[in-house]
């Protein structure tokens, strides 16, 4: 094809050249290259997918279909005790749970990211060691947390006790005051080292001109930081934002193992992610039909939220350009 | 004035100094210190462990490994884990390379929409599919199947794969193939004897990625595997304290054994996740 098209080659030499654009082999050669990647994806992943969605407009019976019912399963969801206690109260939970994890994760996040900057002894120790727990599986972290904050013989109450703080040491997953905070905070500890990795880049990729630029224009460490450091990393912001939130909105295995299938105490630490497994393979002979009612609810909430604050963070991004 | 003023902003910016490195060491140790605990009491004995929860072991005992390895079926919960991950690490990333090849190096009628397509998997919270998915594995045979399990996990690692791999072909130049094309070389051949090796890093990091998800998910083997032999880790975990509820010891080496090669895979190949992570990608 070179030799018989020169015009093509010179172009693809003064350019830099990229791969991409030059005639694509036969059909049959890009199929045997596209073929297993989408059916294993398409059949085990997409199809399924689709297929949440439409089951919820189906009566079950075990896993059996049967025939259309409209929204009756959102009916049930909706209306049906304990199920429409319980939506609200997890709702409310996961709400909280990405709220509070979010504000300590982004202070705290920055500020390591930031204290990292510049040269410091330890750097590369101490920022493998903020992101390790993060390599961890959520259901092992809160095994090992759920052992440490034991009443009896966890560390955390002996300690406490034997500086004479008795009056400390209590049940922390017992008491339904502190189980929730003890589960957010666990889930820092499990979490905290990804949003700083992220506002890490963020802040190596704000050309240094920037702030010389203020520090001559007289700005102090502070306002450089809070008028010109801060609006450049609005995009990472917004990426923090929106992965915290799909992640708050899925949490399951530390939930599960700190506080059990049904978000003990009393359902104080319960999310909508063991309600919709307890739904889904817990529940009475027409569980298929309203977990997936239960499934679109969360699909729409994550991904819909997600989308919006997409397209706010676009827009605060331009309001700044 | 301006003296005094310096001079205080001097000794603010040394308390600073000092403040600083305290700051960053104590929560290091906050990180490390639940991880070090694991170690240590793993050694100790139960006895030991509920008379004083902190401390040293006073001799070196793998008692409690023996145990949770043979008794508590760690053994086998490990071989799951392991084949289980990496034969969905390898299925992924083998097919998906194939897929990343031909939309990174061509443009065709419906490669926009086939990028789109794979694409869109990252964004999906796709355990809400549990249920179809159940379904279509149960109408295979393949509920309670380790084979079920790792065609689900390849699944869910095509589109990162694709997305990573496909923006690594993209980036190559043009020359490097012209030359074997001259020679006579077909797609397959250039992809296998060119490209391929040109790939390799992306392939490992690729590969890294997926197996962080996979070695800790506990969701999918736990609706889709039922024998206890099938288990993997996680899944072992949840019935291991249920089991041995009071033997702490045990249950610390239990620990142990599902952390390890996570922390070991960490420490060898920490650049690559690390730059992984920083891509913003957060899938585990």
């Amino acid at each position: 094809m070179s030799v018989k098209a020169p015009p093509t080659e010179r172009r693809l030499r003064s350019a830099p050249s990229k791969g991409v654009g030059r005639s694509a082999p036969p059909w049959g050669t890009l199929a045997l290259f596209l073929a297993p990647a989408f059916l294993l994806y398409a059949i085990f992943m997409v199809i399924p997918l689709v297929q949440a969605l439409f089951f919820s407009l189906f009566e079950w019976t075990g896993t059996a279909r049967g025939g259309f019912v409209g929204f009756r399963n959102f009916g049930e969801l909706f209306g049906r005790f304990p199920l429409n206690e319980q939506l609200p109260r997890d709702l409310w939970h996961n709400v909280i749970f990405f709220i509070g994890t979010m504000a300590i994760q982004v202070s705290l996040g920055l500020l390591f990211a930031v204290l990292l900057q510049g040269k410091r002894y330890g750097k590369s120790f101490l920022r493998t060691t903020y992101v390790l727990p993060f390599m961890i599986s959520p259901l092992v972290v809160g095994y090992v947390w759920s052992l440490i904050l034991n009443p009896t013989f966890g560390p955390v109450n002996s300690t406490l006790r034997s500086i004479g703080l008795d009056s400390l040491a209590r049940p922390w997953l017992g008491d339904p005051t502190t189980a929730f905070p003890v589960v957010i905070l666990v889930n820092v500890w499990y979490w905290l080292g990804f949003p700083m990795l992220l506002f890490a880049a963020g802040l190596a990729a704000i050309p240094e001109d920037y702030s010389e630029a203020a520090s001559i224009d007289g700005a102090g460490a502070w306002q450089t930081f809070r008028h010109v450091t801060l609006p450049l990393l609005t995009p990472v912001f917004g990426t923090v934002a929106i992965l915290t939130f799909i992640r708050s909105f899925n949490v399951f295995g530390l939930v599960w193992s700190l506080a059990g299938v049904d978000g003990n105490p009393a359902g104080a630490t319960d999310v909508l992610g063991l309600l919709f497994y307890r739904t889904a393979f817990r529940g009475g002979v027409d569980a298929f039909g309203v977990a997936s009612a239960l499934a679109v609810v969360m699909f729409a909430i994550i991904f819909g939220v997600s989308m919006l604050a997409r397209w706010w963070f676009n827009r605060l991004e331009e309001g700044l350009t | 004035m301006t003296a005094v003023s310096h001079r205080a902003g001097r000794k603010k910016r040394s308390a600073a100094q000092v403040a600083i490195p305290i700051f960053m060491w104590g929560y290091a140790a906050i990180v490390l210190a639940p991880l070090l605990l694991v170690v240590l009491n793993s050694f100790r004995t139960t006895r030991e462990i509920f008379a004083e929860p902190l401390g040293l072991p006073t001799s070196i005992s793998f008692d409690s490994y023996t145990t949770a390895w043979n008794e508590a079926s760690f053994s086998q919960y490990f071989v799951n884990s392991l084949t289980i991950t990496v034969a969905s690490v390898v299925l992924a990333t083998g097919t998906a390379v194939f897929a990343a090849y031909a939309l990174g190096r061509y443009k065709f009628r419906g490669s926009t929409f086939l990028s789109i397509f794979f694409l869109s998997g990252l964004l999906l919270p796709f355990r809400l599919a549990i249920m179809p998915l159940f379904l279509l594995l149960e109408s295979l045979g393949l509920i309670d199947s380790r084979i079920g399990l790792v065609l689900v996990y390849a699944a869910t690692g095509v589109p990162f794969s694709v997305f990573i791999l496909s923006s690594y072909f993209r980036q190559l130049p043009v020359e490097l193939t012209e030359a074997a094309r001259i020679d006579g070389a077909g797609e397959f051949k250039i992809f296998g004897r060119v490209m391929l090796p040109l790939v390799r890093p992306a392939l490992a990091t690729v590969a890294v990625f997926q197996f962080v998800p996979l070695w800790n998910d506990f969701f999918f083997p736990l609706v889709l595997l039922r024998s206890t032999s099938k288990w993997t880790l996680p899944v072992g975990m949840t019935r291991f304290f249920g089991e041995f509820q009071s033997d702490w010891s045990t249950l610390f080496a239990g620990i142990l054994i599902t952390l390890l090669p996570l922390v070991i895979l960490f420490l060898i190949a920490t650049k690559q996740i690390i730059a992984g992570l920083t891509a913003g990608i957060g899938k585990m």
